[in-house]
């Protein structure tokens, strides 16, 4: 890693000891109760300008936790830095042409370009505004591909597995009762009918009882 | 280049329709059989780390459309594009193919589909043809065939329920199927929580629901090959993903065993074949680049083509063996009778008040109701001469990332923020499984694939070009699955309790859409048929201009079915099997 950027994040909002899968190591909490988790591929003030949009699409509110308590810029920022926000997962060769709806994006921008131009139309001080001026600015740009990509990602750093930076403490699982990968529902498959059956969630890692590596931790 | 010793049978891909070919040729002959795959190996454990919806997006079991993809255009006054992302089809890669991520429905085709043209022609009179289909017969007959759909249903395991055994209607099966000989080889599946409501309406609607044939066994079961696979646990990560136990048939877990260690066979990974090389009608080998990239010539007496679909019929493309397809002027055959399938479906959506524990399933369990199937009894103001299957009541696979956010409309005031989130919550798990359509997709004239002019893949080969649409005869079929659909979705409502919710609009897209999934069944373009002159192999799945050629899988299909391939494909790769071992090699020239 080249620059060694933060993102500081309260740390009681991060639920506290499950912060080791973050980095693959322990990061000490401060005095201050913040937690400062390295950056990949954002600027801290490219993070802090996504986490606040992140929060803005899916707010901690009244219903319960939301993209900062999950840690959704975290997961963003590990996707972008991954070869996924190179494109290595998509056709990238020319002619570049503009086509039809049904042939889907043909932008040449890799995700890393489209947030990177994102960021800009919302500009450094989002972080800085009020919520509502910020969903005004975000309203603005609903229509983008940039948005788009930011609102699929929050929902995904939301709800994706905890090995991926997001979901952290799996506050997104237990958000919505969904019990994690269990391997074997051979048991429960013929009950709980009519019934809400949400164990408490389990992770794939705490499941197979042994690391699990994330596409964005390839190596290429 | 790299010259290798030459082997007997060259398999060029490791699906069903290549490791079923590798493993009756090698457990049944001395012959050498190399099999050259594309991707990586895949195993037992990947699969259970792989229960993950963000590898599994990114990633996942598929080819990555950045070293190939395919370009699309509607039709032949339109530029072609690329397809940067999958959308409407996702082709695997790696041991086993796209077979590994399959879901598992395993219905059979009804007998009038294989001679379709012919029975079409008969039944509805010469008038009634649109001028631009290309409908064909198979060159084989439903009973000619049922032998070997028994011994792809054995070799599955297939769990479900005959309707039709030996003419004998058994209710509680689907009493619509052709006739068969035998009872499934494992009962049906556990029907989950939701199916009871789909079962309840589709019978008091006079319908004929049956428990959709899986691939995922209900059991335990031991194959004819002495291959045992357990009981599906209903993890709910079977579609798109690989099994995690090898309940769900896949030919890592069902041919592999079989073929493992045998010194007549091998498998090389992180192979890609680039060229068949031919002379005076004859297939010398193949050209591959290996895993280190470099360039190896693999000669073969006899090369067996067995990729997905479209890259099958590319590889004859870009070895120059046949003669491509031309719309114009009709002549041609490589390439022509190119079909997706047709998907439509209730509109609307299913509310329940109560949880509904979705995320337990497996990739076939569900329903079927094929009353509508094949030839329709009445004209439907739609005016279209067949139907479809319905599916299904039940949850595939689908991880909280995939449900997340779906809500009726007019819940919240956009797709993000605080409203949305609280809609979100309190919806997710309560919305029901939808009521499918799947119906024949007949071929057209219009509808083919060539080579791009324009864009290659990473070594520089061109990519596959499809000019594909909808027709209003397709658009016609989905108004129909809409509406029947939308139907059955209203009663399961009110015998479950459930809200409908109507959607506000039904059918706004025209034309065929790339970008967004429909299934992964491409089908012709190399098809069979009973003459060189209309069809690129015979109903063996040899080359008509090239008899140690052949080119197995549903790229052979002449005309897309209402049922799912899968089960199609692994039988006709036995017929396959069956014409090289039995007759070929016997007596090397062309079977018909």
């Amino acid at each position: 890693m080249k620059r060694r950027e933060f993102i500081v994040l309260p740390a009681k909002a991060l639920g506290g000891l499950m912060l080791y899968s973050l980095v693959g190591e322990l990061i000490p909490a401060s005095a201050e109760d913040v937690v400062k988790v390295p950056l990949r591929f954002f600027t801290a003030t490219e993070a802090q300008v996504v986490q606040a949009a992140c929060e803005r699409i899916f707010p901690s509110d009244d219903s319960g936790p939301g993209a900062t308590e999950a840690g959704v810029v975290i997961y963003i920022d590990r996707q972008l830095a991954s070869p996924y926000g190179r494109d290595k997962h998509r056709y990238t060769k020319g002619p570049w042409v503009e086509s039809i709806p049904e042939h889907g994006y043909q932008g040449k921008e890799t995700p890393q370009q489209v947030y990177r131009a994102g960021i800009g139309l919302l500009a450094a001080d989002f972080a800085g505004l009020s919520p509502d001026q910020q969903d005004l600015r975000l309203e603005k740009i609903e229509e983008t591909h940039f948005f788009q990509l930011l609102r699929t990602h929050t929902v995904e750093g939301m709800f994706c597995d905890p090995l991926h930076g997001g979901n952290i403490g799996m506050v997104g699982w237990k958000l919505i009762g969904y019990p994690g990968p269990r391997m074997n529902y051979r048991d429960q498959i013929d009950k709980h009918f009519g019934q809400t059956y949400s164990p408490a969630p389990m992770s794939l890692e705490q499941i197979l009882r042994h690391p699990v590596k994330g596409v964005e931790d390839d190596v290429e | 280049m790299k010259r290798l010793k030459a082997t007997d049978v060259v398999v060029i891909g490791s699906g069903w329709s290549g490791l079923v070919m590798a493993k009756e040729i090698a457990t049944r002959t001395a012959l050498q059989v190399t099999v050259l795959e594309r991707g990586p190996a895949r195993n037992l454990s990947q699969y259970a780390s792989g229960m993950d919806e963000i590898n599994m997006r990114r990633v996942g079991l598929v080819q990555n459309p950045a070293d190939q993809t395919i370009t699309h255009r509607h039709s032949l006054r339109d530029l072609a594009a690329p397809i940067r992302q999958y959308g409407s089809f996702t082709p695997g890669t790696g041991t086993g193919g796209t077979s590994e991520h399959w879901g598992g429905i395993s219905d059979r085709y009804l007998p009038d589909f294989f001679v379709l043209a012919t029975h079409l022609r008969e039944k509805f009179g010469a008038a009634r043809m649109l001028p631009d289909w290309a409908v064909q017969d198979w060159g084989i007959t439903y009973d000619e065939f049922e032998n070997y759909y028994w011994r792809a249903e054995q070799l599955m395991g297939i769990s479900g329920k005959a309707g039709n055994l030996r003419g004998q209607l058994i209710e509680g099966g689907n009493i619509f199927e052709g006739p068969r000989q035998h009872e499934y080889p494992t009962p049906p599946l556990t029907p989950t929580y939701t199916m009871g409501f789909f079962h309840k309406a589709a019978t008091e609607m006079g319908y004929h629901p049956y428990p959709l044939p899986a691939a995922n066994l209900s059991q335990g079961y031991t194959n004819p090959d002495n291959v045992s696979r357990p009981g599906c646990v209903f993890c709910g990560h079977c579609a798109n993903y690989g099994c995690m136990i090898g309940a769900k048939a896949q030919p890592t877990n069902t041919i592999m065993p079989v073929l493992t260690g045998r010194n007549n066979f091998s498998l090389r990974n992180n192979c890609w074949v680039r060229k068949i090389v031919h002379r005076n009608g004859r297939a010398e080998g193949v050209v591959y680049m290996d895993e280190n990239g470099e360039e190896t010539m693999q000669p073969a007496e006899v090369v067996v083509l067995s990729a997905w679909t479209p890259n099958s019929v590319r590889l004859l493309l870009l070895s120059q063996i046949g003669e491509p397809y031309d719309p114009v002027t009709a002549k041609g055959t490589l390439g022509k009778n190119l079909t997706h399938q047709v998907t439509s479906g209730g509109a609307g959506m299913l509310v329940f008040n109560q949880r509904l524990n979705l995320f337990m399933g497996s990739g076939a369990v569900g329903y079927g109701i094929a009353d509508f199937d094949g030839d329709l009894k009445e004209e439907p103001p739609e005016k279209v001469l067949r139907g479809g299957l319905f599916l299904r009541g039940a949850a595939a696979s689908e991880g909280p990332i995939t449900s997340f956010g779906r809500i009726p409309r007019g819940e919240a005031p956009r797709s993000w923020g605080s409203a949305w989130k609280k809609a979100s919550i309190s919806h997710w798990d309560r919305i029901g499984p939808g009521a499918e359509m799947r119906g024949d997709h007949f071929a057209y004239k219009q509808n083919f694939m060539d080579l791009d002019p324009t864009y290659t893949d990473k070594w520089g080969d061109p990519l596959l070009r499809m000019t594909l649409d909808w027709t209003d005869y397709e658009m016609r079929q989905m108004a129909f699955g809409r509406r029947l659909g939308t139907q059955l979705l209203e009663v399961i409502a009110r015998t479950s309790g459930a809200t409908f919710i109507k959607a506000d609009t039904g059918g706004s897209f025209r034309h065929y859409n790339a970008s967004q999934y429909i299934t992964t069944h491409i089908q012709g373009g190399a098809i069979m048929g009973s003459t060189s002159e209309q069809s690129v192999v015979n109903s063996w799945l040899q080359h008509w201009k090239m008899p140690n050629l052949f080119v197995v899988g549903s790229s052979s299909f002449p005309q897309n079915s209402s049922a799912n391939p899968t089960l199609t494909i692994v039988a006709v790769s036995h017929r396959a099997a069956d014409g090289l071992i039995d007759h070929y090699l016997k007596k090397p020239g062309p079977l018909a």
